[in-house]
């Protein structure tokens, strides 16, 4: 065995050894580099009990209402299992909307409703025209009448 | 037939020598600088002029065509430099060692173009400048790799004992390059998941993807351009500091 096989051996068994270590470390971390719950994780009780954390989930179509205060809005976020009500006092990103993404920093209060000291719009990976996103539409809300009927 | 292995064994290897590389860098350098210059400003051209506006980001998505490729080349060159570097332990070949330290600049500036046009990006669309989500967490981590890299080899003296202990560092550090790639798979992240990626089809329009892809191969020849100017400047400043050793200045 040369010596340059050797030291690939070694470099070789070392990375591997690492490999594992990272493997490990992220499984048990893996609750901890979470950033958001969802509200069926909050629901099981695994996202914190006091202080503030971020849910995070979708804007429950028609449910965006500005309270009689004029200054805090309330919407749903839901995971499609579960839901929970968000109230946050500021201005929204430009991409919050209904059915859309998003992720609220805060805590619950008493009655259970999520008090958000932040609010992040998250958006999703897919790229198109608004021709091309209209036109998508169109053909999702004929497929839906066509199986309804 | 010992003798015809030899020949093609020294064929194959014979620009693995500084001397014998040194020449054939200076030819590819003007075709890479003229090849990244002209698809640059070709990708540049497809991304604010040729491609549509985007269905719910409006114009603000213009800034994948920069942000994409540079977070890309950002993770490629770290997993090259790595290579090298580790080619260099393993062969105790110098000029992988310098081409390790060549490409450590390159990588750190993608990761800082990545890093910052990424956060002008979040002001506007996500609501936050940066958010500690383990996508940005795991890149901000590649930069400071990077900076730890060439500031250990900096801070050793004898060059010999700088490449194996910033090789190593790369190594250790090339852990991090899957934990950012799948970081926006494997746990909830603010940032969105991949657009591009071999697995799927791509989540984009055409006209979009292309100047993507356009924009890539611009920055990977600029990537080789300055990279190999950098080898070259390498091979030249340690081959002056040998010849003054050995002269005994």
């Amino acid at each position: 065995m040369k010596a340059r096989h050797k030291r690939f051996g070694l470099i070789a068994v070392g990375l591997i050894l690492l490999v594992i270590a990272t493997v490990l470390i992220t499984k048990s971390f893996k609750s901890n580099l979470v950033f958001f719950f969802t509200p069926t994780q909050v629901e099981k009780g695994e996202a914190p009990k006091s202080g503030s954390f971020r849910i995070g989930g979708l804007v429950e179509n028609g449910s965006l209402k500005r309270l009689p205060d004029g200054l805090h809005v309330q919407f749903k976020v839901t995971d499609t299992a579960k839901t929970m009500l968000v109230e946050y006092k500021g201005i929204l990103p430009d991409l919050f909307k209904e059915g859309k993404g998003v992720v609220a920093e805060g805590k619950l209060n008493a009655i259970g409703v999520f008090e958000a000291d932040q609010v992040l719009a998250k958006h999703d990976e897919n790229y198109m025209p608004p021709e091309a996103a209209a036109a998508l539409k169109a053909a999702k809300d004929a497929k839906a009448k066509e199986d309804t009927k | 037939m010992k003798n015809l292995d030899t020949k093609t064994s020294i064929n194959w290897l014979k620009y693995a020598s500084p001397k014998t590389f040194y020449p054939l860098a200076g030819k590819l350098i003007p075709w890479c600088v003229i090849g990244a210059v002209g698809l640059i400003v070709y990708g540049l051209y497809i991304g604010l002029f040729v491609a549509p506006t985007d269905f719910q980001q409006g114009e603000g998505y213009r800034i994948i065509f920069v942000h994409v490729p540079a977070a890309w080349f950002s993770m490629f060159l770290y997993l090259l430099m790595a290579m090298y570097a580790g080619l260099g332990l393993v062969l105790n070949a110098r000029l992988s060692y310098m081409m390790a330290t060549a490409i450590a600049p390159t990588g750190a500036m993608f990761t800082l173009v990545a890093l910052v046009t990424g956060s002008l990006w979040g002001k506007p669309m996500w609501g936050a400048w940066w958010v500690w989500d383990a996508r940005l967490t795991s890149e901000l981590i590649l930069l400071f790799l990077y900076i730890g890299y060439f500031s250990l080899q900096a801070a050793i003296d004898d060059k010999n004992r700088a490449d194996k202990a910033s090789a190593v560092l790369a190594l250790v550090g090339a852990i991090n390059v899957p934990i950012i790639y799948f970081s926006v798979k494997w746990w909830n992240t603010l940032h969105q998941g991949a657009s591009v990626s071999l697995m799927k089809a791509p989540a984009m329009a055409t006209v979009m993807l292309k100047g993507m892809l356009v924009m890539a191969i611009g920055f990977w020849l600029y990537s080789i351009a300055v990279i190999l100017i950098r080898v070259r400047c390498e091979i030249l400043e340690r081959d002056s500091k040998a010849a003054m050793f050995n002269l005994g200045l």
